[in-house]
């Protein structure tokens, strides 16, 4: 395994996560819904992912009860949202708030434990070309999924019907609702969908990133995906790009930290969220982009006449 | 088989206590137009609702072709074959027209076997569309379009539209009754929402008057007058405003010279070289179909958005292009936008604190070393409430609270209870009944000839010519030159409405 | 059965008294189910959350010292609420305020007298506040969204504040432990008699009161209101809605800033990587408790303040996690926001028709 080759494997296993929740919270946002406790529902997945793969020694059990905890969470948020028309910026920081606790207490006696890690599947043959294979072809199940879920969630929302009818009821609601569709099953199922998201990649992290749990393991990793959504203007494709702009950024900083170049660590390790800010800026500059293409009912609650 | 087509029988809606539709029965026969008449609140909307299957009766029943149906939601209703044109359009700014339509049709559709079809139907009906436009690029008259061939492509046999030519020039309106009577000529019935009298009177064959939630009469239109449909409508005689003679102009109070400024969002229409004269003693309308700079000429002269204006303004003698909204205010100028909850008016605000939003920059003792004085609020709030006759449930409610005439008449009776020497209002009477209308109008013109300069933009051309002194026409951006009322009529309005005054516009802006 | 709004014509008053009230009884009620599904005796183990932490003058003198800078962020939080500016890196201002406050004592150890604590406690508030301007100039300049910039600054400011306390700022003598020298005299701030509780408590009083005047009575507050719940009729009056970014971004950084100092020169005497339990964070949940009233506030604050010593407690007594407290702090934040709704709308309850 070359230098280089080790790189960009690292580089994916640190893309992947930031992949997955920004390409839920994609859907969310098209939908007009603003989750902002993406943190939260993927601390809670990463938490209840390790929980059952060290309790059933199944990784793929983990991956299963990270989607279920981060769609529960994100179903309390529905319900928030949705049902009782509560603020959504407020019950996002709630949502993470409560994740970042709850996911405290579950981990309290799983901290330090072995880890079950999910392995890589090599695609035979193809994985033995070399440089290109184990890149390539050789991943785990996650990682093929997160590329997957990007072309998926790109054609369903420009080319179906359920991704014309998501994307008509973040434009506006009231004109959805008027043609007769129901803005809030439709938000509903979105909310889930980035719920499932979240979580998964919460149990990426703790099965796969980092096969451990350490509390608050997540980082600030769920409010860079939402920052990647707004990086990647509410287009699909873009989000995957993006996510693997900021993998990057954050693998050399651990890359230069190990050389130790004399860069003090806190500096490096700085670098993602200074990166982000930055990125925020030089996209929020550019208004005529970022206007076109915000989902205008984003954050904006509705009640239906009755 | 029965004779009708559908029937509304003894059809009963409450929210709450309130019943917006009591005991309404309206039957419709196959080809025949049919209006639904009423007041702003008198139940129209409701009714409609309830037959395009967006609201659910809570008395009565609902039958198609002589069978009680349920119309469980709007696609049961296209189901069935009824389509309904909104008032407020149901669009989506960001979706193409072809998706648009889409998402009115059932299950998945071949969008290029789509287009092909848009194309078709609205070359037929001579109601040209391009499929592939986004909607936030297109005029009104466009969008309504859509929300026709919308309706049309489902080939329903019952059409509803809501109040379709407010937002039409006169000429897109018959355009539209061209349109409407080949449809019932193929059998297709439809039921016409209007406040327009003479409209109804010219192409309904039948009409139903709501009043109140209840149907007050039935009635052929035929054989009505304008003025007798308006008594039937709103219960007693409305009083026609009383203009008098104008007395001889002041000296100019607004001036207006090459003003721009640019789109008000990625979606609105920038002001483009904008001039006007507004002396003491006149009311000045500018017409125009929505959306053609309204809102961005409104901001300009309130000084609401200073971001790119170029250009001079000034009021009373003072140059105030670069100076915000309080220095204006305090110059004498007060301004009216068109929206009233949201931003004429704090809708969670009693009364008495939307009274300091105005005034605390220009009201001696509102406002005592950063101290508000609530007390003196609630007093000027209790004199507007009274000189314009707000009728409020409870001692200063909250502005939302209020119904849209109600409020109206507070956000008004704010500004003229100044005595401003300029009064800039936008859309004074929309959404508004009757009975208020008449008293707003009645005191823009008092304003006026108490020797103040009143400025009116409004889109509702019947007002204009019940008020103004002088009309201008706003287009793309453009305002022309403003003209005597006596001197102009309808016809030449709508034409420059759709742009036709750019061409003798001095080749100023033809270019 | 399905929940369905309805819209109230009017805000409701009485539920504007009546829903934190129902949260917090839903919130106990929830953690009574959550402790007894733990295998623990409900009633003992609310005792000892929620009434033990009030029954002792020492006890009671550790909730002020907890209670002070939830309330003392709070505040500032409620202001930028209000005006619809989320800033939700209070814990980034505390840290930055901590640090700024910090450097007089640490680099001029002999600077003993009078205006150093001013200084500490100017420095302090200036702190927080600078850092609060980052996110307000990219807001107001770029169209930045406050949210992201300002959480983003909560990581980049504890990676500093750990340089600082691990580097340049490090005691010397202190066995390679990553803490600052200890302040003595004039840089801790006083204390009432010999106990715990400090000057930060009557700071945040003050807060609480300015502020409630301001929001009540004045033209500021006024305008605070208004931008915050209908933003184009703020434009209408004529406020300018990227000053009242500014202000509230000043604010509430430069009280979370003072904040900040408070805990180094009160509790705990030095500069440690720890400034903080999540203060600026658990003040979100204290600012929507006190329904962004800054009155409110200081009861939320007394509140929350008690389910921090409620989770220490109850690590000693019952051998629960402290974790618990965050989790109840959450569960309540839900429940504020949830029983808010009642104040706008009516809840019904749909019975599926039968067709």
């Amino acid at each position: 395994m070359t230098g280089l080759e080790a790189v960009i494997l690292t580089i994916i296993t640190a893309s992947t996560p930031l992949l997955l929740a920004a390409i839920g919270e994609l859907v969310v946002e098209r939908s007009g819904v603003l989750n902002l406790g993406v943190e939260g529902m993927m601390v809670v997945g990463a938490v209840c992912g390790f929980a059952t793969a060290y309790t059933t020694g199944s990784p793929y059990l983990g991956v299963l009860a990270g989607i279920l905890a981060g769609m529960a969470m994100s179903l309390l948020f529905g319900f928030l949202t949705q049902t009782l028309a509560t603020n959504q910026v407020a019950s996002g920081l709630a949502l993470t708030l409560l994740g970042l606790g709850l996911s405290g207490l579950i981990g309290e006696s799983f901290t330090g434990l072995p880890g079950v890690k999910l392995q890589p599947i090599d695609i035979p043959v193809l994985s033995e070309i070399p440089f290109l294979g184990p890149i390539l072809f050789g991943q785990d199940i996650l990682v093929y999924i997160s590329v997957a879920l990007v072309f998926v969630v790109s054609h369903v929302m420009a080319r179906t019907r359920t991704g014309l009818v998501i994307r008509a009821v973040g434009d506006n609601h009231h004109s959805a609702h008027a043609l007769g569709y129901n803005v809030i099953a439709v938000r509903y199922g979105c909310i889930l969908f980035g719920g499932a998201c979240a979580g998964l990649s919460g149990a990426y992290l703790s099965l796969a990133y980092t096969p451990q749990w350490i509390e608050n393991m997540t980082s600030g990793r769920g409010w860079i995906a939402l920052a990647l959504v707004v990086f990647a203007t509410w287009i699909a494709r873009r989000v995957l790009i993006g996510a693997y702009l900021f993998g990057t950024v954050w693998i050399m900083g651990l890359y230069a930290q190990a050389l130790g170049i004399g860069i003090p660590s806190q500096v490096l390790s700085s670098f993602p969220y200074l990166i982000t800010i930055l990125v925020l800026v030089l996209i929020s500059r550019n208004r005529t982009l970022t206007k076109i293409n915000t989902p205008a009912c984003i954050g904006q609650t509705f009640v239906p006449d009755r | 088989m029965s004779d009708f087509l559908l029937e509304a029988v003894h059809i009963t809606k409450k929210f709450g206590d309130f019943a917006a539709n009591d005991d309404v029965t309206l039957r419709l026969r196959p080809g025949e137009i049919h209006a639904l008449l009423g007041e702003n609140g008198a139940g129209k909307s409701t009714l409609v609702k309830m037959m395009y299957g967006a609201l659910q009766p809570s008395e009565g029943e609902l039958r198609w072709r002589g069978e009680a149906a349920r119309i469980a939601n709007p696609a049961a209703a296209r189901a069935l074959g009824i389509g309904m044109v909104f008032q407020h359009f149901s669009l989506f700014e960001a979706l193409s027209v072809a998706e648009n339509i889409a998402l009115a049709l059932p299950g998945d559709t071949d969008m290029k076997g789509l287009s092909a079809r848009i194309e078709r139907v609205s070359r037929e009906y001579g109601l040209p569309l391009e499929p592939g436009a986004l909607v936030a690029d297109l005029s009104v008259g466009q969008r309504q379009r859509i929300e026709i061939v919308r309706c049309l492509l489902q080939e329903p046999s019952l059409l509803i539209m809501d109040e379709p030519t407010a937002v039409l020039t006169p000429q897109e309106a018959d355009q539209l009754f061209v349109t409407l009577r080949r449809l019932a000529s193929e059998g297709c019935a439809i039921l016409y929402i209007s406040h327009r009298l003479e409209e109804v009177k010219a192409l309904c064959h039948e009409a139903t008057v709501l009043r109140l939630g209840r149907v007050v009469a039935h009635v052929d239109p035929k054989q009505e007058t304008a003025a007798s449909l308006a008594r039937h409508m709103v219960g007693i005689d409305v009083a026609a405003v009383s203009t008098r003679t104008a007395p001889a102009p002041g000296e100019a109070i607004l001036k207006l010279d090459r003003v721009s400024l640019p789109a008000d969002g990625p979606f609105g229409t920038a002001l483009r070289d904008v001039s006007l004269e507004i002396s003491g003693g006149e009311v000045v309308a500018i017409a125009g179909v929505a959306g053609n700079g309204q809102s961005e000429l409104f901001d300009a002269v309130s000084g609401e958005r200073l971001e790119g204006l170029t250009g001079m303004i000034s009021i009373a003698g003072h140059a105030c292009a670069v100076r915000g909204i309080k220095a204006r205010r305090a110059l004498g100028a007060a301004f009216v936008p068109e929206e009233r909850l949201g931003h004429g008016a704090v809708p969670d605000f009693p009364l008495s604190q939307n009274v300091i939003l105005t005034r605390f920059a220009v009201d001696d003792g509102m406002v005592r070393r950063g101290l508000v004085n609530l007390g003196l609020a609630g007093d000027v709030a209790g004199r507007v409430s009274g000189a314009f006759d707000v009728r409020t449930s409870r001692n200063d409610p909250e502005a939302r609270s209020l119904s849209g005439g109600n409020l109206q008449k507070f956000v008004i009776g704010r500004e003229l209870d100044r005595k401003p020497r300029l009064l800039v209002v936008n859309q004074p009477t929309w959404g508004v009944d009757a009975g208020a209308a008449a008293v707003i109008r009645q005191a823009l013109i008092d304003l006026a000839r108490d020797g103040s300069a009143v400025l009116v933009i409004s889109q509702d051309l019947d007002e204009i010519f019940a008020i103004a002194d002088r009309i201008a026409v706003i287009s793309r951006g453009q305002l022309s030159a403003a003209t005597p009322t006596a001197k102009i009529d309808r016809e030449a309005i709508g034409l420059m409405m759709a742009g036709a005054h750019e061409v003798d516009d001095g080749g100023r802006a033809a270019s | 059965m399905r929940l369905v709004l309805e819209r109230r014509a009017e805000r409701s008053r009485l539920m504007g008294w009546l829903s934190p009230v129902v949260a917090v009884a839903l919130t106990l009620a929830t953690g009574a189910v959550i402790f007894s599904l733990m295998g623990l005796d409900p009633a003992r183990a609310l005792y000892v959350y929620f009434l033990e932490p009030v029954l002792w003058w020492w006890s009671l003198e550790e909730l002020v010292v907890k209670a002070a800078p939830l309330v003392m962020i709070g505040v500032g939080l409620a202001v930028c609420f209000r005006a619809n500016v989320w800033n939700i890196g209070a814990e980034g201002q505390l840290t930055m305020g901590a640090l700024f406050g910090s450097a007089l004592p640490i680099l001029w150890h002999e600077f003993q007298s009078f205006p150093v604590m001013v200084l500490m406690l100017l420095m302090g508030a200036l702190g927080g506040a600078l850092y609060a301007a980052i996110p307000a100039f990219l807001r107001t300049r770029f169209g930045t969204n406050e949210i992201l910039t300002s959480l983003m600054l909560v990581y980049v400011a504890q990676l500093i504040a750990d340089w600082f306390i691990r580097g340049p700022w490090r005691d010397p003598q202190g066995f390679n432990f990553p803490k600052s020298v200890q302040f003595e005299g004039w840089q801790l701030l006083p204390t009432l008699g010999d106990g715990r509780m400090h000057l930060g408590a009557g700071l945040a009083l003050v807060a609480v009161v300015v502020l409630y005047v301001v929001m009540s009575r004045t033209l500021k507050g006024f305008e605070v209101r208004v931008v915050g719940t209908a933003p184009r009729a703020g434009t209408f009056a004529g406020f300018s809605s990227k000053r009242m970014v500014w202000f509230c971004l000043l604010l509430s950084g430069g009280l979370a800033g003072l904040a900040g100092i408070c805990e180094v020169a009160g509790p705990s005497g030095h500069l440690q990587p720890a400034i903080s339990p999540g203060y600026g964070f658990t003040a979100i949940i204290v600012a929507f408790l006190g329904r962004l009233n800054p009155v409110g506030v200081l009861v939320a604050g007394v509140m929350l303040g008690i389910s921090y010593l409620g989770g220490e407690a109850a690590q000693i007594d019952l051998g629960i996690s402290d974790k618990t407290a965050q989790v109840f702090q959450g569960i309540l934040l839900f429940f504020i926001l949830a029983c808010d709704t009642l104040i706008l709308y009516r809840i019904r309850l749909l019975r599926p028709q039968t067709a």
